[in-house]
């Protein structure tokens, strides 16, 4: 009696859904995946450098636009501290954009979506172009006359797109909530699924590799 | 630190208007020119320059 009670209490256990992620998340993310300490040999070129590169900069923009969302439009446009972090910022975008290019021709070549890796890839093309969209808003949130001219410029090719309803580029204030709340929050998350992702699925072998691993 | 940043100025003088180079129906301002042009060279320095490491595995 008491044995089929424990049976029947080890089995709810098994189908609780905490149960049921835990063991999956173990089983797809073991720590050895999550945190390697040695990597193929395949690796050793720079090309494999500018993924975390690219997470670098990303990091220099989150903090350089902490602190210039603490201090606000008129510090970052007379101070001379202010204008360093915003020029800290604009240059971590500008080498953002240019790391994540060149670390995305570089998986184009090397076919990075092979061997079940279609979400990984996925997932960074996404990531550039919500990122794209993310340094639109920090552009026309500058609150000087580039913005504003890069507003007006840019209002008639959104509303022919229809957003226009729900993303007004003249309105200031909808921008920058979008620049530094909304799009920030949805790229930091693709970044993260996207390393996840490379951390469960690995890093893509190249065709010679592959082509080994296929005919031993 | 003041003349330093003078002297930069004067290098690197931003207060202009951009320069655009035209191609039939391509138009390209020189800046975005150049800054493709570095990330062919940095992407072809990356897949050429070998990659130094102590361990093999």
């Amino acid at each position: 009696m008491g044995a089929s009670k424990d049976s029947a209490v080890s089995d709810e256990i098994n189908q609780q859904w905490t149960t049921r992620a835990r063991r999956g998340l173990a089983k797809s993310f073991p720590y050895e995946k999550l945190l390697p300490d040695t990597q193929p040999s395949y690796l050793s070129s720079w090309i494999y450098v500018f993924g975390a590169l690219t997470i670098g900069a990303l990091a220099m923009i989150i903090l350089s636009g902490a602190v210039l969302s603490i201090e606000g439009p008129t510090w970052w446009h007379q101070s001379s501290l202010g204008l360093f972090v915003n020029s800290l910022h604009l240059w971590s975008v500008e080498l953002f954009f240019f790391f994540m290019v060149v670390h995305m021709w570089g998986k184009y070549f090397m076919g990075a979506w092979r061997g079940k890796r279609a979400l990984t890839w996925m997932s960074g093309a996404v990531t550039f172009s919500i990122s794209i969209a993310a340094g639109f808003t920090g552009y026309v949130s500058q609150t000087n006359f580039d913005s504003q001219w890069i507003a007006t410029q840019a209002k008639d090719g959104i509303n022919s797109t229809g957003a226009g309803a729900f993303f007004n580029v003249l309105n200031v204030g909808q921008m920058l909530m979008w620049h530094i709340v909304l799009l920030p929050a949805v790229v930091i998350a693709l970044v993260a699924i996207h390393v996840i992702l490379v951390r469960h699925r690995g890093i893509v072998p190249p065709y010679t590799e592959q082509a080994r691993e296929v005919t031993p | 630190m003041v003349s330093v940043f003078a002297l930069v100025a004067s290098v690197f003088n931003l207060d202009t208007q951009g320069h655009y180079l035209r191609w039939g129906f391509i138009e390209i301002s020189v800046t975005n020119l150049v800054v493709i042009i570095l990330m062919v060279l940095v992407f072809i320095a990356a897949i050429t320059i070998p990659f130094h490491r102590k361990r093999n595995h």
